[in-house]
């Protein structure tokens, strides 16, 4: 019974992502439906598959699927769309993929198809793995990190150049890129910092006109000479 | 509770035997209602103990007028917002702000299936143990998402985003920190050194509580990974939003972040989410470093003189729940006082800390413990 709860609301949740008009309603059938499926892995007894299921990708990537939606202004579609003008090719699609499920999977196994033959289902219990089991984990640790590890390699390659697109595009230049400190540069007294061709500082007078031509780009005080002394 | 049931082959599993079965498993509801009423009787202590607390650090009395010393006042706090008219924003998007509240609630409440307050006394004792309660604390961003979409005001949805973001940058120092413990080694039954394929090394939280019982104080994970601890207990609190880590709530900058527009029973469901969270990490942080329900008095056998007969069993497990709790209340009691005591954190520090300092610690925490497994074989 709960896999057939788990199922249809996976399916129809799928169904509501394609066919919410808010895209953040959208996003989250999106997140129902890992849900759901991270139900049904429990069910196949790949316990440690659904947890990383709801880690990875309920707690990563659709978080981050909301926060793009979210943050940007996606228009609501239009309830009277014409739906209909998308028909022909996707209902092909549709078909094949149909057609396709129904070629690959084994009829006896699922008992509601219309081509099962009339078997009654047993369900037996495998004494084996009562008296020593290994758990999801070591299984998978077992095989990716020994026979597959090249998978391994790759997919971590994969990772690291998306790491790498990340930080291009948001790349802070910390060094030899002239940047202004404004803290540091409201501190700064022109009296300290200049120097004069003679090698003098600038008297008061001086840097009050110094300062003028920085803030204002003339002088205000009028008959002024910069050549003079104090 | 763990109880042993049998399993019965079933030749159809439609048939209506299998429909009693599931009704004669309905007797897990007693266990379940059990810790829920300890739970909710555990977030009223924590309430009152966070005003007592507070109140002894800036030097003045905390609730004295509800009930004597206070403890009805969580109570009081409780019917009040109950009885306060549930206000909804008019353009707001009312089904999500209804819905996330809710869900921060469910992903707090179902990480107490793994706790174990004794041998037996855990809901569930499965073989992924940790790995479900951090699997579940990272459906909360979505309920706090949701909260802050759907309340239709800009300082709200930022209060949301940030949390969100502060929530999955502090989940991954947690995780590895978890991971680092997961992979201890078993002493076996001749003192040899089991390795780690020939037994059932799981994250079972029984399992990791019965890795440390075996030198009382000294054989706490506290001392193996101290490292880890802290970094645990840094992204505990990050992940529970308390200070230093409340910028998502905080008063000066966001109004109240995502719960600005909530009232009555949706401000106390935040509220009592926010408390089941603290009450939650704090037990995991029991269960993982302190040695969950072991009496870590070493060479002191007063656990093993409660088992002789089925009432002094009884007795040694009360024993053994008071055990845990005391130490939870460690914790409790040092994420309190840091609340009243230390500044709040900007967001880009909050995350700079997670992303640029936790993350590597942790790391290398990993890669310690790996490498001195490593060393020791």
């Amino acid at each position: 019974m709960i896999l057939s709860v788990l199922s249809s609301f996976a399916l129809v949740s799928g169904l509501m992502v394609v066919r919410a008009k808010n895209p953040v309603h959208s996003v989250l059938f999106f997140i129902l439906v890992f849900c759901n499926t991270s139900g049904l892995l429990i069910l196949l007894g790949l316990d440690f598959f659904a947890m990383i299921f709801l880690i990875v990708y309920i707690g990563a990537i659709a978080v981050l699927f909301l926060f793009v939606v979210m943050m940007f202004n996606i228009q609501i579609a239009e309830i009277h769309e014409e739906v209909l003008r998308y028909l022909p090719v996707s209902g092909i699609i549709g078909l094949i993929f149909w057609w396709e499920m129904f070629f690959i999977l084994d009829n006896e196994t699922i008992p509601l198809l219309p081509t099962h033959r009339n078997t009654t289902s047993l369900r037996y219990m495998v004494y084996a793995e009562k008296v020593q089991s290994w758990t999801n984990l070591e299984t998978l640790g077992n095989l990716l990190y020994t026979h597959y590890f090249v998978w391994f390699l790759v997919s971590s390659l994969i990772l690291l150049v998306a790491m790498i697109g990340a930080i291009v595009l948001t790349m802070h230049r910390t060094t030899r890129v002239k940047r202004q400190d404004i803290f540091r540069k409201n501190a700064l007294d022109s009296r300290r910092i200049i120097m004069k061709e003679d090698g003098r500082d600038l008297s008061r007078r001086e840097a009050y006109i110094y300062n003028e031509y920085i803030s204002f780009g003339s002088p205000r005080v009028s008959g002024f000479e910069t050549s003079g002394g104090a | 509770m763990i109880i042993d049931t049998t399993e019965v082959q079933t030749i159809n599993s439609f048939s209506t035997s299998g429909f009693f079965k599931e009704v004669y498993g309905l007797i897990w509801i007693i266990p379940i209602l059990t810790l829920i009423l300890e739970i909710t009787i555990g977030v009223l202590v924590i309430v009152w103990l966070e005003r007592e607390i507070s109140a002894a650090i800036q030097q003045r009395i905390g609730p004295e007028y509800a009930g004597p010393l206070g403890i009805l006042q969580a109570i009081a706090d409780g019917t009040k917002l109950l009885l306060k008219e549930d206000l909804l924003p008019s353009r707001g998007d009312i089904r999500l702000f209804s819905v996330g509240p809710s869900i921060a609630v469910i992903s707090v409440l179902l990480s107490y299936l793994v706790i174990p307050f004794g041998y037996r006394l855990v809901l569930a004792d499965l073989g992924i143990g940790v790995f479900l309660w951090i699997a579940i604390s990272s459906i909360a961003p979505i309920g706090l998402l949701m909260s802050g979409y759907g309340s239709n005001n800009k300082y709200s949805f930022s209060g949301g985003l940030r949390a969100a973001a502060q929530s999955i940058s502090y989940e991954i120092p947690l995780t590895l920190c978890v991971l680092s413990i997961s992979l201890r080694l078993e002493i076996g039954r001749n003192d040899q050194v089991v390795l780690p394929y020939d037994s059932d090394l799981d994250s079972s939280t029984v399992d990791i509580v019965e890795a440390q019982s075996k030198y009382g104080f000294w054989g706490w994970n506290l001392w193996r990974q101290p490292i880890g601890f802290l970094v645990f207990l840094i992204s505990s609190l990050a992940e529970c939003e308390r200070l230093p880590f409340d910028l998502p709530e905080a008063e000066e900058e966001l109004v109240a972040g995502y719960q600005t527009e909530y009232s009555g029973i949706k401000y106390a469901l935040f509220y009592l989410a926010s408390y089941l969270n603290l009450l939650v990490s704090s037990l995991f942080v029991t269960v993982l470093y302190l040695g969950g329900w072991n009496f870590s008095i070493p060479y002191i056998p007063i656990p093993e003189l409660f088992r002789i007969n089925q009432m002094a069993g009884i007795f040694g497990m009360t024993i053994d729940i008071f055990i845990t709790l005391a130490k939870a209340y460690l914790f409790l009691f040092i994420s309190i006082t840091t609340r009243w005591t230390l500044p709040r954190m900007r967001i880009d520090q909050l995350l700079n800390l997670g992303w640029k300092f936790l993350l590597p610690i942790s790391l290398g925490n990993l890669l310690l413990t790996t490498s001195s497994q490593l060393v020791s074989l």
